[in-house]
């Protein structure tokens, strides 16, 4: 079922160059411009980045979920050696679910509000497996008693609204695994939920990311949540990605001003009373992105180069990319 | 009503001018540091419940607070423990079924007509919702001002008005020409900032933050939360400050008040609070917060609580935590806990600053 053998030197999924065009009212803009990242299983890589960034842009296409006023228009998206890009819709189809797959940041919507959520959850096994209705329930109580749901066999029978946030999350994370994907992209999963339960479910996550080998693409905005949960990071700006890296490295000595500025600007060990240093302005509007460096309005370190040249994505040490002209500058006090 | 431990402020260093920014006095206005003084705002007791006949759901459980001049207080706790209920009930705009809420000495739901008016322009409110509180057709000038038409005499004349709205821009750091533009032209920082300005247009002694900057990116988010200290030091303005994020929280609160289910669980100085809980749920909370530790120690730590929150139309008998607490007695199902301080817990903590926590089994010191 798998499109081709497991080749441990190769990502699980490997996204290159990414483009995604948008068609707006006032012409078309560029959404995501260039991305690239790779995610080996059992590894969980961050993409990090500000409201309107282009994260879930990635996510879509990666899973060709765009919608229709969204357009790829350049790039791959490998998995296990196949350009899923070049696939027909129904051959793509047939990857969702048992190869990669996807949880959305809210779970009210996500699940259908009319059907109980045993039979949702039965769903992927009678598409992709044939499974009769019986059986398929049946997995689906095996799902829930797995991501820790009490009485399952009791809920199975209860609809999506009659569940907590966190529960509700927990369903669309079970549905996602339901099939043993290699590749599980979580967009946002813990965004509405409590700290309590958004630890509980980042801890179901890793853990279902250890028995089954799986790699994880974990989209967020919080820095806490990817240093605590992830291997990897990408960071992600106006569309494009401005530094990549493992978070140890990254957080503790980033090469962009802008992941530099991001992480100063945490209040966690300032100081009551002293202000903390904010970076000025704030993200440009998609139809304004400068043409030279995308972060020039807001970098301490700007020049003329910045101004007339967009800095590409280059290495800046063992197996870490920063675009930024100056780098080299950046020393973490 | 006297289980729940009264949130007492403390006495800061923190020099509270009598005058505004803008070197106008303003007359009646308390910066009372002093723990002797009475406090700005006193809540004693205050239980709020919704619903009908007997489906219903207490959202606040003889709450009591206080606060003095020029202080914040943080107030924490899961989503539906009642924060945002009782921001409104401090401002006046939900009745409380029992208890009382105290502002400088006056019970605002016993005013009426103008001492009312009067008392409305001494509380103020900032919402997180940038976007949905600002109305769209109105610029940053008629919105800053649009308080005035009610309060006519705060700013009494046309010129007067025009001059305040541009040092109230400046105060939160937008710039005078940013008067003429409108909502969807200001990013959503610089309309937290216009909120915030509007707040202050009628010079109130207590803002209520209701998560200020949870809607705000990232980058952002510090640029806001200073405007709101700056605002402190140079107004000498107290916040009650609602925050889910904790690291927010510990930077902006001189004292902090953590809920669960209505009920006012734990309060205590800031660092208190956070370094050595006295309640399960406290500590409970401040471990499974994510923290900028990419070592991974933070989650080794993490206390992990059972089961699901509570329904608060069916509240726990005896302590309301029991059902997730991992020590739990039987003790707890049927007494409601008492209120214990530091001292309970074997630690003489500080003396005449109060950390104190509704627990049968308060624990002792260090976060574990
Ligand atoms: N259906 C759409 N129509 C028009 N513009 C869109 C649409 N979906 C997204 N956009 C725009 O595309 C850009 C990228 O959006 P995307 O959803 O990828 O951001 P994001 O990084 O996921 O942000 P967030 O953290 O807010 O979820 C944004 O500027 C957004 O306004
Ligand atoms: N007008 C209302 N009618 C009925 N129930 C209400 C009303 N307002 C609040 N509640 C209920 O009261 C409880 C407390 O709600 P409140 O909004 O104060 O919580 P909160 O602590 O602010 O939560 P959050 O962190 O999610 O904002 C919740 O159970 C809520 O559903
Ligand atoms: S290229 Fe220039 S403007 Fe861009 S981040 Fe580097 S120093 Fe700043
Ligand atoms: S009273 Fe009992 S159940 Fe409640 S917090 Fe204390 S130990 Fe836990
Ligand atoms: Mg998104
Ligand atoms: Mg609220």
């Amino acid at each position: 079922m798998k499109p081709s053998p497991f080749d441990p030197d190769r990502p699980a999924l490997d996204v290159e160059g990414l483009c995604v065009d948008l068609r707006t009212p006032s012409g078309t803009v560029r959404a995501v411009d260039g991305v690239s990242f790779g995610v080996h299983r059992g590894r969980t890589l961050a993409l990090l980045g500000e409201s309107g960034c282009g994260k879930s842009m990635t996510a879509l296409s990666v899973v060709g979920l765009l919608d229709p006023v969204a357009e790829v228009t350049g790039g791959a998206v490998r998995v296990g050696g196949t350009d899923t890009l070049r696939l027909s819709r129904a051959e793509r189809r047939k990857l969702a679910g048992p190869v990669l797959s996807i949880v959305f940041q809210d779970a009210l919507t996500a699940l259908n509000p009319v059907q109980p959520v045993g039979r949702q959850l039965g769903e992927p096994f009678r598409i992709h497996r044939g499974f009769s209705r019986r059986r398929a329930e049946e997995e689906a109580v095996r799902l829930m008693t797995r991501v820790g749901i009490p009485e399952p066999r009791l809920r199975a029978r209860a609809y999506p609204h009659q569940f907590s946030g966190g529960m509700r999350q927990r369903l669309l994370i079970a549905m996602a695994v339901a099939l043993d994907p290699d590749v599980l992209i979580a967009d946002e999963p813990t965004t509405a939920l409590d700290v309590t339960v958004q630890a509980q479910i980042m801890r179901l996550l890793r853990d279902l990311q250890t028995e089954r080998d799986m790699a994880v693409v974990l989209i967020t905005h919080d820095l806490a949540v990817v240093a605590q949960r992830a291997d990897d990071v990408v960071v992600m700006y106006a569309g494009t990605v401005v530094e990549n890296g493992t978070v140890r490295e990254v957080f503790s000595h980033p090469r962009h001003p802008y992941t530099k500025g991001l992480l100063d600007s945490v209040p966690e060990d300032a100081v009551r009373g002293r202000p903390l240093p904010a970076v000025p302005g704030s993200p440009p509007d998609l139809s304004a992105v400068p043409s030279g460096c995308v972060f020039q309005d807001r970098c301490p370190l700007v020049r003329e180069r910045c101004v007339r040249e967009r800095p590409p994505l280059r290495s800046v040490g063992a197996s870490r990319s920063a675009a930024c002209h100056f780098s080299e500058e950046l020393h973490r006090v | 009503m006297s289980e729940t431990p009264a949130t007492e402020t403390s006495a800061t260093g923190t020099p509270a001018p009598g005058t505004s920014a803008t070197g106008t006095s303003v007359p009646g206005r308390r910066f009372d540091g002093r723990a002797d003084a009475p406090p700005l705002l006193e809540v004693a007791g205050v239980t709020k419940t919704f619903g009908h006949g007997r489906r219903r759901l207490t959202a606040l459980d003889g709450v009591d607070l206080r606060l003095r001049g020029g202080e914040t207080l943080g107030l924490v706790g899961e989503s539906g423990c009642g924060k945002s209920t009782l921001a409104r009930v401090l401002l006046g705009l939900e009745r409380p079924d029992a208890g009382t809420v105290r502002f400088d000495g006056t019970d605002p739901f016993t005013l009426r007509g103008k001492a009312l008016l009067a008392w409305r322009r001494r509380v103020q409110m900032v919402f997180q919702d940038p976007f949905a509180s600002l109305n769209a057709r109105m610029s940053a000038a008629d919105l800053i001002g649009e308080p005035w038409r009610t309060h006519r005499d705060v700013v009494p004349t046309a010129q007067a008005r025009e001059r305040r709205v541009r040092e109230l821009l400046s105060l939160v750091g937008l710039r005078e020409s940013d008067a003429h533009r409108y909502p969807d032209e200001f990013s959503g920082g610089q309309r937290q900032r216009i909120g915030i300005a509007r707040a202050l247009a009628l010079d109130p002694d207590l803002i209520v933050c209701d998560e200020p900057v949870s809607a705000l990116d990232l980058s952002v988010q510090a640029q806001v939360l200073n405007v709101l200290s700056e605002l402190r030091e140079r107004l000498g303005v107290s916040y009650v400050f609602i925050s889910h994020d904790l690291s927010v929280v510990r930077y902006v609160a001189d004292r902090v008040t953590v809920m669960y289910l209505g009920k006012v669980v734990e309060h205590g100085r800031t660092e208190d609070v956070f370094d050595r809980p006295l309640h399960p749920y406290t500590a409970a909370l401040m471990s499974a917060a994510p923290v900028l530790d990419a070592s991974r120690a933070a989650e080794d730590a993490e206390i992990r609580l059972r089961g699901e929150i509570p329904s608060p139309y069916d509240i726990p008998s005896g302590c309301r935590f029991r059902t997730r607490c991992w020590q739990a007695e039987d003790r707890c199902a049927d007494l409601a806990p008492p209120a214990v301080s530091r001292a309970d817990a074997g630690d003489p903590g500080r003396p005449g600053q109060p950390h104190a926590a509704l627990c049968h089994f308060p624990l002792a010191g260090e976060q574990s």
